[in-house]
């Protein structure tokens, strides 16, 4: 899901970082001193999930998880995602530099809207009900990320778009992954901590 | 991005134990933080071919001031063009233009193909200069020099917690597998697999919030106000401001070939 350096038109890169930086500053203004342990330690633990491989028929597929970051951390997500692809960009060599700011946005926003979405609703009712919003909103998560992906390369060239369409579909059986995965996680959270999603630490 | 990281090696280096890495290594690693920046962005703006061999030669030659094993960091950075071969490959066929070849009722266009060459160029160059000017750095100084360019406070105490806590977590995260897998887990195309690595997610992240709170109140006790203690100072040589200069006139030169260039 990294775009890299050079594939898209300056606009795109633009816009997206400007947008990416909003995102941070709002996300920023959420984090007290009391909160930035509790985000930090959930960036990193984002970041560890996004090392395991998920098998898939004959193949795999590495977790993103953005959806579950976004219902645990609200637009704090949008800081605490930045973060993992920076550190994934400088010492992986993973996605590119100048398309920081897109790669942040694709991957936040939908997190951010998931959480706005259905992070009330996890709380709520029986923990298999929590489980299946929360479901649905790691797959929007990843819907939208796939979609904003597509869009970025689509808005930068025609020449990508069929490529761009082929990620999109491609993605469907990570939505579908992401989104029992995710659906689990709540569950399990729900039953093992059932303040964490009640409370909200993304408040 | 697992298979970026064999099970014995370290996610993150950790602090004091960094090699040395040449002339790069001395730098102020503020200076190389910037340098990273505007290569990257006069690489982007670059438009013809030479320019960007130029660019990518730049970054290598980088690489060799670093003595950075070229080997590991190059497969790095190659590891990066498996993930995006797919829409390489795809580019010449999907963007119109003077034909080269056909396939299977595709034609492939020379102007698909200078694409996919122009992105390619671009973003190894790119990737390559910033893993051998800002990679190299401890995890932990890039953040003390990030503060020092002004980055919000508040990004910088977050970015020093994930770097903290990445190895931490990634310990557990072992843990928990090599659990599973002495209880017979074998991980399938199934709906037992994704169920128990649903839970293994939740268990890391119950656990991630319950050791926040430890990490909290143990920073309360130790009367943490939210400013840096920062260790040492990072002060600007001579030999920086050389270097900088060199650098900048290099990087004014790949604009003045891609202006040159008909």
């Amino acid at each position: 899901m990294h775009i890299v350096d050079g594939a898209l038109s300056n606009p795109v890169v633009i816009g997206g970082a400007v947008a990416a930086a909003g995102g941070i500053a709002l996300g920023l203004k959420t984090l007290d001193l009391d909160r930035i342990p509790t985000a930090g330690v959930l960036s990193a633990s984002f970041f560890v999930a996004s090392l395991i491989h998920v098998p898939i028929g004959p193949s795999s597929v590495h977790l993103i998880l953005n959806g579950l970051a976004g219902l645990l951390l609200g637009w704090a997500a949008f800081p605490a995602l930045f973060v993992g692809l920076l550190l994934q960009a400088v010492f992986f060599g993973f996605g590119g530099l100048t398309v920081l700011g897109v790669n942040t946005l694709n991957i936040a926003l939908p997190a951010v809207l998931a959480w706005l979405l259905f992070g009330r609703l996890i709380g709520r009712g029986t923990p298999v009900q929590g489980a299946v919003w929360g479901g649905l909103g790691g797959a929007f998560a990843i819907a939208g990320t796939t979609a904003m992906v597509a869009a970025a390369l689509a808005l930068s060239g025609e020449g990508f778009l069929p490529a761009a369409k082929l990620v999109f579909f491609a993605h469907i059986p990570v939505m579908a992954i992401e989104a029992v995965l995710t659906g689990f996680a709540v569950l399990l959270a729900r039953k093992v901590k059932p303040e964490l999603f009640v409370r909200g630490i993304a408040a | 991005m697992a298979h970026a990281l064999r099970p014995s090696e370290k996610t993150l280096a950790e602090a004091g134990a960094a090699p040395e890495y040449g002339t790069v290594g001395q730098l102020d690693p503020r200076l190389r933080i910037v340098m990273a920046g505007v290569f990257g962005i006069v690489t982007v703006a670059l438009t013809t071919l030479p320019a960007m061999a130029a660019a990518l030669a730049m970054a290598v030659g980088l690489m060799a001031l670093s003595k950075l094993p070229p080997g590991p960091t190059l497969r790095r950075m190659a590891m990066m063009d498996g993930f995006i071969l797919f829409m390489l490959v795809m580019l010449p066929f999907t963007v119109p233009g003077d034909a080269i070849f056909s396939l299977w009722g595709l034609t492939a266009s020379w102007q698909g193909l200078r694409q996919a060459t122009e992105i390619a160029l671009t973003a190894n160059a790119v990737i390559l200069a910033l893993m051998v000017l800002v990679g190299t750095l401890e995890p932990v100084t890039l953040g003390h020099a990030l503060h020092r360019l002004h980055c919000p406070e508040r990004l910088v105490h977050l970015l020093m917690f994930t770097i903290r806590y990445i190895e931490v977590l990634r310990h557990e995260y072992l843990r928990l597998r090599a659990a599973m897998k002495v209880r017979g887990f074998r991980p399938g195309t199934n709906w037992h697999t994704y169920r128990s690595f649903g839970y293994l997610v939740g268990m890391m992240l119950v656990r991630a919030i319950e050791r926040s709170e430890r990490i909290l109140s143990a920073m309360r006790c130790r009367g943490f106000s939210g400013r840096f203690p920062l260790l040492g100072d990072f002060a600007l040589t001579a030999r920086d401001r050389r270097v900088a200069v060199v650098f900048c006139g290099l990087c004014t030169a790949l604009l003045g070939v891609d202006l040159a260039w008909p």
